[in-house]
């Protein structure tokens, strides 16, 4: 058995997409799904790409319930942004593929997933879901 | 209509107290409260407070006396305080009580505070992926707010260099030491553009105040301070808060600005009619937000407030005089009576080294917290 990702109803079955909620009457979008179904609420794919809005870097190894590396030798930092999906909502997401000293608002990014302990053996790895910057632009 | 008045007002030390739990230092802040008012445990009417990690506050009167008077629970998060003293007013403007009390108190453990997904209906994965941090929120707003508003990361330095400087004066304050402008710069960053001198830390600590009519407050003759307005509120659509795995791309109001609003029309007064400002500092980008947000000051102009020193305790508007939530740490259930004690403090004219100079008439308190709640007080003597 391959990665998994972290969480049921995160991402799409095919993993190119995370499934974000839309409340049928008032339109309103948000991320992610919630917890106990809704009948008033319809799962919507979300866009794939978006804008970095804001961010911060996570400089320090999380206590629980975080299950990535925290041994202070192998934890590193890593950035977490609001994505902006066009008409859609703002996505707290991780950035991948940037070190995070280069972040920038503005910065354009698409989805990807990654895992959450890079050095856990394949079958026991668990996927988030990250943005990393737009190549060629 | 009559004012709320308040007639004492007692604290129990911020910081570290070993061997003296929470409840404990409520009783000795309620104490102090009584004797600065003059007056007895028997004379209190009724009683709202809180804490949010040392118990149920009505078990004060097992240690208070038992005098069987009202004592109301106040659980709102960082509004506790804020909250209680609310309830409180509104208990005397009623016309049902003449006298009573608004008390809160904490302490915490070491550290940030812990959260569980769950208790903020969040699945379990955003936790275990490394979301589930009040001070990646802190870092990520107040970037937004410093790009947006073209503010540099000095001023959050300066804001905690600040904090630090006028705890020194202050007796009830934990950080009792100045700090330079380059050790905040350089120091660890926490939480980008945030470091670790620009974090308040939970801590511990009591404020008990007494309040009554203003008929009751001139038969007691103690010193009066009128509390012209106390005023909660929640967020508006499309506010930022912690703990939000989406956030609205169509960006709204905050409760502060909603709470503050209120709070100066029910005083009648405009924030230019103020002398000393206590504003919620859980981190340094926190007072630059609520400096806007409550009217002080237009969003972008704080780099050159704090530049100038316009907040310093000597400035035009001196802001957060007892060195704030960074000087003195966070005990939920008690931070927002802290504020209001500073400004009894500052009004009587009794705050000492840290005593803000011009005979300083009215004053304001805003305690902000999660999930976007916020509250505000205007006294005056």
């Amino acid at each position: 058995m391959s990665a998994q990702p972290i969480a049921d109803n995160l991402f799409t079955e095919d993993m190119s997409a995370l499934i974000g909620a839309r409340n049928r009457e008032t339109g309103h979008i948000f991320f992610p799904l919630p917890l106990t179904p809704d009948d008033n609420i319809e799962p919507i794919r979300l866009a794939t790409r978006g804008t970095v809005w804001t961010y911060t870097v996570q400089r320090f190894p999380p206590k629980e319930p975080y299950a990535g590396p925290t041994d202070p030798e192998k934890f590193r930092p890593y950035a977490v942004a609001y994505v902006s999906l066009p008409g859609q909502t703002m996505v707290e997401s991780r950035l991948t593929g940037v070190d995070v000293d280069d972040v920038r608002i503005g910065m354009e990014v698409e989805l990807t997933a990654i895992p959450l302990d890079p050095e856990a053996p394949p079958e026991e790895q668990k996927l988030i879901h990250a943005f990393k910057p737009v190549q060629g632009e | 209509m009559s004012d709320v008045c308040i007639v004492g007002a007692g604290i129990h030390p911020f910081g570290r107290t070993e061997g003296r739990d929470g409840m404990d230092q409520g009783i000795f802040a309620v104490k102090q409260a009584l004797a600065d008012s003059g007056i007895e445990w028997k004379d209190v009417e009724f009683a709202f407070g809180g804490s949010a990690a040392s118990g149920n506050a009505d078990n004060m009167v097992s240690q208070l006396g038992l005098t069987g008077i009202q004592f109301i629970n106040v659980s709102n998060g960082c509004a506790t305080g804020g909250s209680a003293l609310n309830a409180a007013v509104s208990a005397i403007k009623s016309g049902e009580y003449e006298m009573g009390m608004a008390v809160g108190f904490d302490k915490h453990p070491r550290g940030a505070f812990n959260a569980d997904p769950s208790a903020y209906g969040l699945p379990n994965w955003y936790g275990e992926a490394g979301y589930m941090l009040t001070v990646q929120f802190f870092g990520a707003k107040i970037m937004r707010y410093l790009h947006e508003h073209n503010i540099s990361r000095e001023t959050l330095g300066r804001v905690a260099e600040k904090a630090f400087r006028n705890g020194v004066k202050t007796d009830h304050a934990w950080r009792r030491s100045e700090v330079d402008l380059e050790t905040i710069m350089n120091a660890p960053m926490i939480c980008d553009p945030l470091t670790k001198y620009m974090f308040c830390s939970p801590a511990e600590g009591a404020v008990a105040l007494i309040l009554a009519s203003e008929k009751k407050a001139q038969e007691l003759g103690v010193p009066i301070i009128r509390l012209k307005s106390s005023v909660m509120r929640t967020r508006p659509p499309g506010s930022f808060e912690v703990f939000a795995a989406s956030i609205d791309n169509e960006r709204g109001g905050t409760a502060t600005e909603i709470a503050s609003k209120a709070a100066f029309e029910q005083a009648g007064m405009g924030p230019e009619d103020i002398d000393i400002a206590q504003l919620q500092d859980t981190e340094s980008g926190a007072e630059i937000m609520h400096m806007a947000e409550n009217g002080f000051c237009k969003p972008g102009e704080q780099e050159q407030w704090l530049l100038e020193g316009w907040s310093d305790i000597s400035g035009k508007l001196p802001i957060n005089t007892d060195g704030g939530c960074l000087a003195c740490g966070e005990p939920i259930g008690a931070s927002g009576l802290r504020q209001v004690y500073e400004n009894v403090v500052q009004l009587r004219g009794t705050a000492g080294a840290r005593q803000v100079p011009g005979d300083p008439k009215t004053a304001y308190t805003q305690v902000y917290g999660a999930p976007g709640v916020s509250a505000v007080t205007i006294l005056q003597r």
